[in-house]
């Protein structure tokens, strides 16, 4: 292999949105290398076993794993993209080298472009014991069910009623793990009502306006206190449970992974509506360093069919760039952007607008 | 414990291995991660903390938190939730910062 690997279009992260962007982008014409940290691609996507919404476009009525599966086909199907597993990205450098590590060897890239989609981390919230073995992520139980077919526990608490709080639960069901139940410390269930009425009849409790005050056990969780929270958040003396659990799940949001957006010098800028600190970048999503774009949950946490149309987005804007398609980039760039807001039309998808607003908006500051 | 039957995902697992947890024999299946192996064996206290010594478990799953780290075969700071399983490893719980040998 020569010293340093050419190529058209980098893209880094291999999960809904990069995959999205690799296809677009190879199927315009360009030369594209996806770098996936995971001994395989498809991200969080191939975790999913429930139906997507949205339209036909956004493989709806599919499960997420068969729309991984779907994309993994594509990207193998197509000569002009080449993907590395087990490689992950260490650095973004002034004179456009980006180095990676892969099977303990350091290697160096030199892309004409390069679109970050590297996804978002768990969050955590503070009590008690939290650091406790027994207390996972909600992403992490999906891991260790749906890829190893692994059950975390024998009983789960889990904490956080948006969506993914409700879907884990319910796919915790689905492996035979009792849900003790789900905690929301908002008065209202954040997630579809669709996934939460399924939980519901399943005799699952879903308590809103609930905390937990501490986690406890030995050396590992044998139990949660929780109580419930008056209108001001705080807690209601003697309304403290005691539920014998040996899991506790946290789905309580994720942070956009941005390590290389901030260390590319990106500029960047902090939207509580996207989740953390995003790079502020224009409506085909490049950001302030020319060449370097992002897609999906890096730009802002959302949900994976909107990181795919993301995902497309940016490997059609990144390909028209260097002068691919330049009959069918732009009419692609403006379909992607109508499904971007269609998709975001919804009361959920007000946030979001609202974050991206933000982003736009030249006339703030940013750090 | 492992999954036996799934309404929805059918699981393809690789061939069964022997691997030992603190000089322990435990059976995992190859391609697996070392986490998985030791969940399916009902293992979750994978070493303890530097300085308060608390119990360290497996957290994010994907590489991100280094909540998980082991030694593995005398190599300290392995992220077991990354890392794939093979016939033979020697996994020992991490105490602090794990010493190179």
């Amino acid at each position: 292999m020569p010293k340093v690997k050419e190529i058209e279009i980098l893209i880094i992260g291999g999960g809904p949105a990069g995959l999205s962007a690799a296809n677009a982008a190879a199927e315009l014409g360009a030369s594209v290398l996806v770098l996936e940290r995971d001994g395989k691609p498809g991200g969080q996507l191939v975790k999913q076993t429930h139906k997507f919404f949205g339209s036909k476009k956004q493989y709806a009525g599919d499960r997420g794993y068969q729309i991984g599966h779907l994309l993994i086909d594509q990207c193998e199907k197509n000569p002009k993209v080449e993907v590395w597993t087990d490689a992950t990205a260490l650095g973004i450098y002034e004179d456009g080298v980006v180095t990676a590590e892969r099977q303990g060897k350091h290697l160096k890239i030199k892309p004409k472009k390069i679109v970050v989609a590297t996804g978002a981390s768990e969050k955590m919230i503070a009590f008690p014991n939290n650091d406790m073995p027994g207390i996972f992520g909600a992403g992490a139980v999906q891991t260790l069910m749906n890829v190893h077919g692994i059950v975390p526990g024998q009983r789960v608490l889990m904490i956080g009623a948006g969506n993914i709080g409700l879907i884990v639960s319910y796919q915790l069901m689905q492996a035979g793990v009792e849900v003790a139940g789900i905690i929301e410390a908002s008065p209202t269930i954040g997630g579809y009502l669709v996934h939460a009425s399924k939980i519901r009849r399943a005799g699952v409790p879903i308590l809103t306006s609930h905390t937990i005050l501490e986690a406890y056990g030995q050396e590992s969780v044998e139990g949660a206190i929780i109580c419930q929270l008056d209108e001001q958040w705080q807690p209601i003396p003697g309304s403290e449970q005691d539920l014998k659990v040996d899991v506790i799940c946290l789905a309580v949001g994720l942070s956009p992974l941005t390590e290389l957006c901030f260390q590319a010098d990106c500029q960047m800028k902090y939207v509580p509506e996207l989740s953390g600190h995003v790079p502020i970048r224009n409506d085909y999503l490049e950001t302030t360093r020319p060449g370097l774009y992002v897609a999906g949950d890096v730009s802002g946490v959302e949900e994976a069919s909107s990181a795919m149309v993301e995902g497309r987005l940016a490997g059609v804007s990144a390909a028209y760039s260097l002068e691919y398609g330049n009959d069918a980039a732009p009419k692609l760039q403006a379909e992607a952007m109508a499904e971007l807001s269609e998709l975001r039309s919804g009361p959920a998808g007000q946030k979001t607008l609202k974050g991206i607003m933000k982003l736009t908006d030249k006339g703030e500051a940013a750090c | 414990m492992r999954i036996t039957e799934h309404p929805i995902l059918d699981f393809q697992r690789g061939e069964e291995v022997s691997f030992f947890f603190e000089g322990q024999e435990i059976k995992g299946f190859e391609g697996e991660t070392i986490a998985a192996a030791l969940h399916a064996a009902g293992i979750r206290v994978l070493g303890h903390s530097q300085t308060m010594h608390r119990p360290r478990g497996l957290f994010c799953a994907i590489g991100n938190c280094s909540s998980c780290l082991m030694v593995v075969d005398g190599e300290p700071n392995v992220r077991i939730c990354v890392e794939k399983l093979r016939s033979g490893m020697k996994v020992e719980s991490q105490q602090g910062k794990g010493c190179l040998r």
